[in-house]
């Protein structure tokens, strides 16, 4: 203590000289020529790192951190966002910018270039392939599920087959104590209730999986509504995004929807098992979307749906995400940069997906994609 | 008359370049405003144009929004819009004209400024938050109390049938109601009070009660300016997105039920442009066209308004001070 007194009274002027050692901490003992002085000095000292952390950004910039941009789903956001951000740590000298504006945006902006890379929850149709300046690849990176959450008295666990869903989002079977839902949960306590179905508003991937999957196992939903990341709803009310869907379920005792699993598990939301192509009953989970991924027969150009998949523990509302990037890329710097990131995400991204309740690819299903990515030319 | 008149008289005439300049540049940005809204226009037109081409004049009449098919048409929407502005003026319109006469006739003269304030601060909350109150807080309210008890007394009525989801064509009107009271009471409070005292005090000389001065003397001659009130507040509620968009529930499906979700221009186009992508041109094009029919009905309305309020504000007889 006495060392810091002196050496805090030697630039002040007389006043402070004669203050005694143990009062000297006291600024408000100085001279006011002093504390100026002192204030100037903390100004420039400030001014100064101010200009170092500038000056260290602005390096940072300069030492040619790489950008590269993407943009698409919102479905496998979470995963990416922890990816690129975990990846920064393995290459400080690439930074991923990653815009979640829907697959159909992503779809449209790797077509128009505007962005570096492209992800969609949807394979890309051969008219937009055929948009495209060069070839886009289809790098599918984790898989999903849809689960069906709903919102009733005692949460009970219900159980429902493709042809049950699609009636109940055609508006066909309109109250939770149909005889058919009854006959599906015996034992189950249903309400004498409006089904109150709710959908996404806005075009998603989350759509397609689901509709992919009612359109494959109902003939009418094929005939009336179709595929698409839009679709025209025939029943219930529509909410933007994920959570506006789940925040709606939560809302409406009798609410039914879609949405992507890990919002049904953080939210609590029970979700119905489904019945799968083997007659099982599945409940979703990481394991059940890997045994899907795993039965899935997948072409080479890895534009594949896996709904109603094969496998007796397939559960069948479940689809891949994929990055999209073309084959022969512009800039061979962000080509190369792109493609050591895309096999560290295959080789060392499974831990981290799961933890998100997304579904890794399959070891053989991997080593066909890691050939695929060495084929990336730059 | 005084010494000063002819002394200034003798400076030199001033320089007319810099009034000219001034009066140029001014006369520029008040053009912008029209520039602006002719881009506008013109943007909308041109990304309408696979749409335009695909379906003309029949996109307003058609029913059918199927991105999948790639059949699309203005009618769920526009009725949607239509609905529930009118049924939020509706609302509105009632509380609306009997606070600005309390504020102009009836308060007392310490609480009319705070009150007006008041109003107007409403007026200047985000939509995003009453959106956001609206789903939180309004709509389950409004699902569970008054919605039961109209179909259980009024369930006759094709109007207020079918399943009570809480986000409706209903929950938007009286969201809608909630946002334009504040510019409908502003205006009406105006028009009221542009009505000379030398007719109210005629009025009360002919032994009018207070109610009879407000009937006669004061509503009567603003019956135009209450129309156009109603109609800025039209104007506004055509327009109104995001509060709508979180309270409508929608659903491109034209059902007769208010408690059925629906869906709006503004909404529409706010849900669903992201996401449209599935037939390359045609979709974003059909919101595109969207956008131009809701800049049509919204430049006609507030036009017309204006109009009808201009007429009413400007004549103001000097009555005694």
């Amino acid at each position: 203590m006495p060392e810091l007194a002196k050496e805090m009274s030697q630039d002040c002027h007389a006043v402070s000289l004669s203050l005694p050692h143990g009062q000297v901490s006291n600024l408000r003992g100085r001279c006011s020529l002093c504390i100026n002085t002192m204030r100037i000095r903390w100004l420039w000292m400030w001014l100064a790192g101010l200009a170092a952390v500038l000056t260290l950004e602005g390096a940072d910039r300069a030492s040619a951190q790489l950008l590269i941009n993407g943009a698409g789903a919102t479905f496998p956001y979470p995963i990416y966002s922890k990816w690129f951000d975990e990846y920064s740590k393995v290459d400080p000298s690439v930074r991923f910018n990653y815009q979640s504006i829907g697959s159909g945006a992503g779809q449209r902006q790797i077509v128009e270039g505007t962005v570096d890379f492209g992800a969609s929850d949807g394979p890309m149709s051969d008219q937009n392939l055929a948009r495209a300046p060069g070839k886009i690849l289809h790098v599918p990176t984790v898989a999903g599920a849809d689960v069906i959450a709903y919102n009733l008295p005692g949460a009970p666990r219900l159980r429902l087959d493709g042809p049950a869903i699609a009636d109940i989002f055609l508006g066909k079977i309109a109250k939770w104590n149909d005889p058919r839902l009854a006959a599906l949960n015996p034992g189950a306590a249903l309400p004498k209730a409006d089904i109150l179905v709710v959908h996404r508003a806005d075009g998603s991937g989350t759509t397609y999986i689901l509709v992919d999957y009612l359109s494959s196992v109902s003939g009418e939903w094929q005939k009336r509504v179709g595929r698409g990341t839009a679709v025209k709803w025939p029943a219930g009310l529509g909410a933007e995004g994920n959570e506006g869907v789940t925040a709606q379920i939560k809302q409406m005792p009798g609410a039914m929807g879609c949405v992507e699993l890990v919002y049904a598990t953080q939210n609590q939301l029970p979700c119905a098992s489904v019945k799968n192509a083997a007659g099982n009953f599945i409940a979703p989970s990481v394991e059940t979307v890997t045994e899907a991924l795993a039965a899935a027969a997948i072409p080479d150009d890895f534009r594949f749906s896996m709904v109603n998949a094969p496998g007796g523990r397939a559960y069948p509302i479940a689809s891949a995400t994929w990055l999209l990037v073309y084959q022969q890329q512009r800039n061979a710097e962000k080509g190369r940069k792109m493609v050591e990131f895309l096999k560290w995400a295959l080789k060392e991204g499974g831990p981290m997906a799961r933890q998100l309740d997304f579904a890794p690819l399959p070891p053989d299903l991997s080593k066909r994609v890691l050939a695929e990515i060495d084929g990336i030319r730059y | 008359m005084n010494s000063i008149a002819p002394q200034s008289m003798l400076l030199p005439p001033p320089s007319r370049t810099g009034d000219a300049a001034f009066k140029f540049l001014t006369w520029c940005m008040a053009m912008m405003v029209f520039v602006l809204v002719a881009v506008v226009g013109w943007e909308l037109f041109r990304g309408s144009e696979p749409s335009l081409r695909q379906f003309g004049w029949r996109f307003l009449t058609r029913a059918d929004w199927d991105p999948v098919s790639g059949a699309f048409g203005a009618l769920p929407f526009m009725f949607g819009t239509f609905v529930s502005s009118l049924l939020g003026l509706l609302l509105a319109l009632p509380l609306s004209v009997a606070a600005a006469i309390y504020l102009t006739e009836l308060a007392p003269g310490w609480m009319r400024q705070p009150a007006v304030a008041l109003i107007e601060m409403l007026a200047s909350i985000p939509s995003v938050i009453l959106g956001l109150w609206g789903m939180v807080v309004l709509v389950p309210w409004l699902n569970a109390h008054p919605y039961p008890w109209l179909q259980r007394v009024l369930g006759f009525l094709p109007l207020f049938r079918g399943h009570v989801y809480g986000p409706c064509l209903l929950s938007a009107a009286v969201i809608i109601a909630i946002m334009i009271v504040p510019i409908v009471t502003s205006i009406s409070r105006e028009v009221f009070r542009a009505v000379p005292d030398s007719r109210r005090e005629a009025a009360y000389a002919l032994g009018a009660t207070r109610w009879e001065v407000t009937r006669l003397a004061v509503l009567k001659g603003s019956k135009r300016g209450i129309f156009g009130a109603a109609m800025l507040g039209l104007g506004r509620a055509l327009g109104e997105t995001m509060a709508v968009t979180m309270v409508v529930g929608n659903s491109t499906v034209i059902s007769p039920s208010l408690f059925a979700p629906g869906c709006t221009l503004a909404s529409g186009i706010a849900t669903q442009f992201a996401e449209a992508a599935d037939n390359f041109n045609l979709y974003p094009g059909a919101l595109y066209e969207l956008g131009l029919v809701l800049l049509a009905i919204t430049i006609v309305t507030n036009i017309l308004a204006r109009l009808l309020v201009g007429a009413v504000g400007a004549p103001r007889h000097p009555g005694p001070a």
